[in-house]
């Protein structure tokens, strides 16, 4: 499965009050009116233009602070293809695979905003159309590949009848 | 070889000997959310997974304290939801005013050995009592509830090994700044957190509390502490003696790494806007302007820290330009505030006394800052715009620098303002 879009590119340490600000909790259970609000502060242009297929680039340590599943799932809802990243915090990219939206955890310093981006899921392959370089991502642990592969964890305990990891 | 306590309480648990790297499918003692996460871990219970019904009605409990009592419409028919869910299936409902998660978590349900998920990143706060817990989204959540099980990879351990007592003015919550500016905010991703030595063992449990608390703001997966006299005292205090349980780690346990501590060189310490990595110590940032003065949450919302808080305001009034918000952990530590003066004092030397629960932490309501405005916090993060306005700076201290700063209405050093020979000792 290939993935391509637009890079959408943020430094270290974004957190999930940059993702999802806890000003905007009342609409947690209206996330599409969340969704409006993703990177708000970071990035006041992102809900707006962001397509289908587009990829969110960070840093490192992307996704730290609250368990707030809304941080990944306001930027699934944004059509975001996949997020890579130098490293991410862990309850981050539980929830991230959980909604079978791919993590790829990757070397992103040459990554630049705006660049075109392949991603090849299967292969771990991360390409910059743009500056056309390749780059080998970091194997996801089997147990979350898992997870991945069958869209996420509701699809997974719901196929399995409970984990199969 | 021996086994870490994250391996320890994990074997325990699942019967049989797991180490560092393995993959674990395990049951759950507790599965709670809060008021934030708990919507939309019904609706994946409900809507995705088809389910009705929970594991274990008693081993299921939501809390309303981040926004409770509501302030819009939107949150208080997301309590409401909570409420009505509570009612169909017979689960735990946390009511307005009962207090922060992790406090009530804590104070009436966890005990030694017990493994705990919560859609809070902050659960690992009950690691303090010698039980296997972290914060997990509201998938994961819904699953575990609807289950009582939850897969875990058993995480590799960086001992912190604190040795000698803390100095005077010198609290938990300073220790764990220092040890976080260590670590970096990702410095134990993945990992398990075991605070260890002498410092550990002479305090008590509502301290040993902050540390565990603070462990994922190093990236940790649980920050556990082994269960010793303190805690029974503790578990004796909260009606639950019966339930304590005596667990260690082994001898020659294989750590990751080991990071040493002298408690004796450290002092009163800040975290900076915006990272909680952020560390300083008083003498750097003494005499900055301070607007807003929060001593509360499930980091420093105890008795324990509004005792503190109390010996520093006894007789004063805080600086006219520093609004002062004081917020008890839970209603427990509120009533015994109360019986013990605390409150009043509080009030008097000009604070506001808010109902338990989260407060202004999460930044939707009773205290959000303005722009410009300098905040310092005994919370647990200070990422902008973590307390509802991205425009606003937030330093993270103990309960006793929070309350020598408003006073003085800049960040001040609360050597100054306790009495010589103040110490905590405070049984449990
Ligand atoms: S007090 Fe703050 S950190 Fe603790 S649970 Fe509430 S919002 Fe989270």
């Amino acid at each position: 499965m290939k993935i391509k879009g637009r890079a959408w590119k943020f430094g270290d340490g974004v957190s999930t009050d940059d993702i999802a600000p806890g000003r905007y909790f009342y609409l947690r259970s209206q996330p599409k009116e969340l969704a409006k609000h993703a990177f708000e502060d970071l990035r006041p242009d992102f809900a707006k233009n962001a397509k289908p297929g587009d990829i969110v680039v960070g840093g490192r340590n992307f996704g730290q602070g609250s368990s707030r599943e809304h941080a990944p799932l306001i930027i699934k809802l944004n059509g975001v293809g996949a997020i890579i990243a130098k490293s991410v915090a862990r309850i981050f990219f539980r929830n991230a695979i959980n909604l079978g939206l791919p993590m790829i955890i990757v070397d992103t310093d040459r990554i630049n905003d705006c660049d075109e981006i392949e991603i090849d899921l299967k292969e771990g392959i991360v390409e910059d159309l743009t500056k056309k370089f390749k780059l080998e991502a970091k194997p996801l642990p089997e147990a979350m590949l898992k997870i991945l592969r069958d869209g996420g964890l509701v699809p997974h305990v719901k196929k399995h009848g409970s984990f199969t990891l | 070889m021996g086994l870490t306590l994250a391996e320890k309480i994990l074997s325990m648990r699942m019967g049989k000997k797991v180490r560092a790297g393995d993959v674990v499918i395990s049951p759950v003692d507790y599965a709670a959310a809060q008021d934030g996460t708990g919507p939309l871990t019904i609706r994946v219970m409900e809507e995705q997974l088809g389910v009705k019904s929970v594991f274990e009605p008693g081993r299921v409990i939501f809390f309303l304290d981040h926004a409770a009592p509501a302030p819009r419409k939107e949150l208080a028919n997301d309590h409401k939801f909570i409420k009505q869910f509570g009612k169909e299936v017979g689960c735990i409902v946390s009511r307005e005013g009962e207090g922060i998660i992790h406090q009530r978590l804590v104070e009436d349900f966890v005990s030694p050995g017990d493994i705990i998920v919560g859609a809070d990143s902050h659960t690992c706060t009950s690691g303090a009592l010698a039980a296997f817990a972290t914060g997990m989204g509201s998938t994961d959540i819904a699953v575990a509830m609807a289950y009582g099980k939850t897969w875990f990879r058993v995480p590799e351990t960086i001992r912190i090994e604190a040795s000698g007592e803390l100095p005077f003015g010198v609290f938990p919550k300073d220790l764990m700044l220092y040890i976080i500016g260590k670590l970096t905010a990702e410095g134990a991703t993945y990992k398990a957190l075991e605070f260890q030595g002498e410092t550990i063992r002479n305090l008590t449990q509502e301290s040993r509390f902050t540390l565990s608390n603070m462990a994922v703001e190093a990236g940790a997966k649980v920050g556990l502490i082994e269960s010793d006299d303190a805690t029974r005292r503790y578990l004796k205090e909260m009606g639950r003696e019966g339930k304590y349980k005596e667990i260690k780690a082994d001898e020659g346990a294989s750590y990751e790494s080991i990071m040493y501590i002298d408690s004796e060189d450290l002092v009163p310490s800040l975290a900076a806007p915006h990272f909680v990595d952020n560390y300083r110590t008083i003498d750097q940032l003494e005499g900055l302007k301070v607007d807003q003065v929060f001593i509360g949450t499930c980091t420093n919302g105890r008795f324990e820290d509004l005792l503190v808080a109390a010996t520093i305001l006894k007789g004063k009034k805080v600086d006219p330009n520093v609004k002062f918000i004081v917020g008890p952990a839970s209603r427990k530590v509120l009533e015994k505030a109360v019986k013990e003066s605390l409150i009043d004092i509080s009030i008097k030397a000009g604070a506001v006394i808010i109902p338990p629960g989260c407060g202004p932490c999460a930044g939707v309501h009773a205290g959000v800052p303005s722009d410009g405005e300098v905040v310092v916090s005994t919370q647990n993060r200070n990422f902008r715009g973590r307390m509802g306005n991205p425009n606003s700076e937030i330093y993270l201290a103990s309960p006793a620098t929070a309350a020598a700063t408003a006073i003085k209405g800049e960040i001040a050093d609360p050597r100054e303002f306790l009495p010589e020979d103040f110490k905590v000792k405070i049984v449990s």
